[in-house]
């Protein structure tokens, strides 16, 4: 994103969103499509920000916060949705409420060749696990996107998925 | 270093600190950890878990990060936590003053048939925590180091961070429910309250 650009309005949208699903613990590997949502959580007095070394992590957090009474979102890139796999077979087991929110990379106008293997396999290895994904493909469905798939998440005890497209969050730029 | 050989008895460890637990809530790591609480009498505020290897400490930090209020005890395995050590780092910067992450370290992964893990060759798990920021941190060998121990586990600001080493000597089968849904439920209504927990 060039630095004269107005940054997108879509990101504190899903904030707003987030708040009125009563999130109140936020996992999160940084992904540069995230992190506008990831200050406005940080700077959020009601909400847990945590940094994460690996996506799992989160699966297993969050799996925690809800046995304690919290609701929780997961933010990362697609190519950490290959790191949860396992973990996400825990959640299954124990029909655990998971909402996850996912800006691709290796999908639309890519340059790095290395994040193209993970991006294709992102929507078939969620879906095996069990998890229901959603695809948000222009900035005005983020919110209402996200807004349905944490009441799914909250509401039917499911792992749900939201893949926010490269469409949307913009390709990097190398240069 | 010389090799110092474990002399604890893992079931006679859990039982004796679970005898203190009062309303802590319990999460323990899957294997024989899980078979030491269900040994120690069934509560249902323990979390047994039978999956999610790597998870246990980060379960343990989503748990204390809402329930602030309570003690929240994390007991699992060398290879369990092994499996998962950046949630140390992770656990170390959130520094919950209520999380204490226990492991029953026998040096060998006991449900795959008793190969070494790494603290058998050395791998220090509680300088890794220290490093990593939990408030305190140590290695308990003896009966003892285990008493003095025992109010830490409770009492201390956290994140406290404890390696208990224990011999690798079987210890009977005493397998808690499998079902995940039913133990979660039974856990989050124990907790939370029925209504609560189901709305």
């Amino acid at each position: 994103m060039k630095a004269e650009k107005k940054p997108p309005a879509w990101p504190l949208e899903i904030y707003k969103v987030l708040k009125d699903a009563g999130i109140k613990q936020v996992a999160y590997v940084p992904d540069a499509g995230h992190a506008q949502l990831i200050k406005a959580c940080h700077a959020d007095k009601g909400i847990k920000a945590v940094c994460l070394t690996t996506e799992e992590e989160g699966v297993a957090m969050l799996s925690g916060a809800w046995l304690g009474g919290d609701r929780g979102v997961l933010l990362m890139q697609s190519s950490g949705a290959g790191n949860c796999i396992n973990m996400l077979g825990m959640v299954a087991e124990c029909r655990f409420p998971l909402l996850m929110i996912l800006t691709m990379r290796g999908h639309w106008g890519e340059f790095n060749p290395w994040q193209v293997p993970m991006s294709q396999a992102t929507v078939p290895a969620l879906t095996a696990i069990g998890v229901a994904v959603q695809m948000v493909n222009q900035p005005g469905e983020a919110a209402e996107t996200v807004a349905a798939a944490a009441r799914l998440a909250f509401s039917t005890c499911r792992m749900v998925a939201v893949l926010i497209s490269q469409r949307v969050v913009g390709s990097k730029q190398f240069k | 270093m010389k090799y110092r050989k474990p002399t604890l008895d893992r079931r006679r460890v859990v039982a004796d600190i679970l005898k203190q637990r009062g309303d802590a809530l319990v999460m323990p790591g899957l294997g024989a950890p899980t078979w030491d609480c269900a040994a120690a009498g069934d509560n249902p505020l323990t979390f047994y878990s039978w999956g999610g290897m790597g998870g246990c400490a980060m379960m343990g930090l989503g748990l204390a990060l809402a329930q602030p209020r309570r003690r929240v005890l994390v007991i699992t395995g060398d290879g369990e936590l092994l499996m998962g050590l950046g949630s140390l780092a992770t656990i170390g910067v959130q520094k919950p003053r209520n999380l204490a992450v226990i492991v029953i370290d026998n040096e060998h992964y006991g449900e795959t048939g008793m190969q070494p893990t790494h603290t058998r060759y050395g791998v220090d798990l509680t300088a890794m925590a220290r490093a990593a920021g939990f408030r305190t941190a140590g290695t308990v060998h003896t009966p003892a180091q285990l008493k003095t121990w025992m109010p830490r586990f409770y009492r201390q600001p956290g994140p406290v961070f404890c390696s208990i080493k224990v011999t690798t000597e079987d210890a009977p089968l005493v397998l808690p429910a499998r079902d995940g849904t039913a133990i979660k439920n039974r856990f989050r209504e124990a907790l939370l309250g029925f209504s609560e927990a189901h709305k």
